[in-house]
């Protein structure tokens, strides 16, 4: 796991899902990025840091059995790749559900949790994972 | 290629990282029939020996402990995840090509089992995005995972098909002396295995492994000299893609295979329908699906019925992972992507007894790190 300053750094896009828009091709990015893909050089200067409504679709998930440290999780636990409302994808744990009421589509939105704590008497951090919304699905386009 | 020498791949408790360098080492060289006065350089394929066995500056370890370092020769460590071994090839490929060095060793090693199964996972997991990945609880296995559920939505490939990619390297595998695991499975002994991330289970998980493998490049033009069937590399490819899985264009398509393959296949000058033979970066049995479809042998979405269909084993259109691949073989990381190479030149020699593939004329590699993020593929023809 990672050190205190190595995980405060990140804390108002993992607190807050604070990404970059691109505002050459108004793209969102998150996690953030410095540099727009898209538009690379042309972006620079132009990167604004925008919090993401914290809602979106299931892409793709996962319910996890191994390998992960026992301390952190409890096990099994679901990871979900999730498309935001705003394009950009996240990865994260779904929390309040179970794998079986799930599916691809499913939508969700984002909840601050533990994520982890260095040892018993350590620094805890948090971040977000996903909250199934309940009562509203609908399938998300293939792409 | 002119030599290639490979270790006994699986939880050597006996042999250390050093012992299992300079093993793989000495047999290629052996191979080769070269004096060790002729190597001009090293390189070796090493993912993550800091953290498995806390040694750092492994290349000149390799070259101090196979008696080199009295000629000083440059010793080079080359690390892209997975696919270290693979990108070794590549630079001792470019070495040559260039006309800088005349005898190279390409070298991948990796000593696995000195640390826990957890720690390993968390080594392993360390070719992913820690920050935006692991930090949330992604690892290795589950990133995986969400390719191979995402394939089955859009493709509807079955969970029977996943496992037949292991069932069929396991029973390639039951006939390399050399793999971890030799003994054949059948469908229900991976669709009983336990759960790692569903719909992936332990059987559709390559293992940890400890394991060396080496080869002796030169130049073509003097490779007669060395060896009765030179194998020549008539094309190298290499490609990157966003580290993080969730920042791909489309998770059921790793871009960097299509991109590398597209590269080696033009240098070689020859297509998909060429190829006899390939060793393909099968992890996780979905891999192998992905691996398939990429690299061109068979259209998107088509991979895992190609793979029930037979098409990718000893009598299909293309043999896929004649060593047993990752499954079988072992998956000791850095030494992963050299070891495929090990397999080819085996088979493009007609060497690989109850494994041979007939005529065997044409082979291809193909090796990932990470999720993708960075792909080698070289293609291979008999000199």
């Amino acid at each position: 796991m990672a050190t205190a300053p190595r995980f405060w750094r990140e804390n108002p896009s993992r607190y807050n899902l604070v990404g970059f828009k691109c505002n050459s091709c108004g793209k969102y990015n998150f996690p953030p990025r410095i540099i727009c893909p898209s538009c690379r050089r042309k972006s620079v200067g132009k990167m604004e840091p925008v919090k993401l409504k914290g809602t979106g679709v299931i892409f793709s998930f996962t319910e996890v059995h191994e390998g992960m440290d026992e301390q952190n999780v409890q096990k099994p636990y679901v990871v979900a790749m999730v498309e935001m409302d705003e394009g950009a994808k996240i990865t994260g744990q779904v929390i309040d559900c179970d794998a079986c009421d799930l599916a691809i589509g499913t939508k969700v939105r984002t909840t601050l949790r533990k994520l982890s704590e260095e040892g018993s008497a350590g620094v805890i951090h948090y971040g977000y994972k996903f909250i199934p919304i309940c009562g509203e699905s609908t399938v998300s386009p293939d792409k | 290629m002119i030599g290639t020498g490979i270790t006994e791949f699986g939880e050597l408790w006996d042999s250390s990282f050093r012992k299992l360098g300079i093993g793989a080492g000495l047999a290629a060289v052996e191979d080769a029939r070269i004096s060790a006065d002729l190597i001009d350089a090293m390189y070796v394929g090493n993912m993550s020996a800091g953290r498995f066995i806390r040694q750092e500056h492994v290349a000149a370890l390799i070259a101090d402990y196979s008696g080199l370092a009295r000629d000083h020769i440059p010793a080079t460590r080359v690390e892209a995840a997975g696919a270290s071994g693979g990108l070794a090839l590549r630079q001792g490929f470019l070495a040559v090509a260039s006309g800088l060095h005349d005898i190279v060793v390409v070298g991948g090693a990796e000593k696995m089992t000195d640390v826990s199964d957890m720690e390993s996972s968390m080594i392993q997991s360390s070719a992913d995005d820690q920050e935006w990945e692991t930090e949330l609880g992604a690892t290795f296995a589950s990133l995986h995972a969400l390719i191979a559920t995402r394939h089955m939505h859009n493709y509807g490939t079955t969970r029977e098909q996943l496992a037949d990619v292991a069932v069929k390297n396991h029973s390639h595998g039951s006939l390399n002396p050399k793999a971890q695991f030799r003994r054949k499975i059948d469908r229900n002994v991976v669709l009983k295995s336990p759960i790692v991330a569903s719909p992936l289970r332990m059987f559709d998980c390559a293992p940890s492994s400890d394991g060396a493998a080496a080869v002796v490049l030169c130049p073509l033009d003097a490779a007669r000299k060395y060896a009765e069937t030179p194998v020549e590399i008539t094309g190298s490819g290499q490609a990157s893609d966003t580290l993080a899985l969730h920042n791909r264009k489309d998770i059921c398509t790793m871009g960097a295979t299509k991109v590398a393959a597209e590269r080696a296949f033009k240098m070689a000058e020859l297509a998909q329908k060429d190829v006899d033979v390939a060793e393909v970066h099968d992890n996780f049995t979905i891999s192998e699906i992905l691996a398939v479809e990429d690299l061109g042998f068979f259209p998107k979405g088509q991979g895992g019925k190609a793979t029930e269909e037979g098409r990718t084993s000893f009598e299909g259109d293309v043999a896929v992972n004649t060593s047993g691949g990752l499954k079988a073989r072992g998956d000791p990381i850095g030494a992963t992507g050299v070891a495929q190479a090990v397999e080819i030149v085996t088979q493009l020699r007609g060497k690989a007894d109850k494994r041979q593939v007939k005529d065997a004329d044409v082979g291809l590699t193909q090796n990932v790190g990470g999720t993708g993020a960075t792909v080698v593929v070289h293609i291979f023809r008999r000199a």
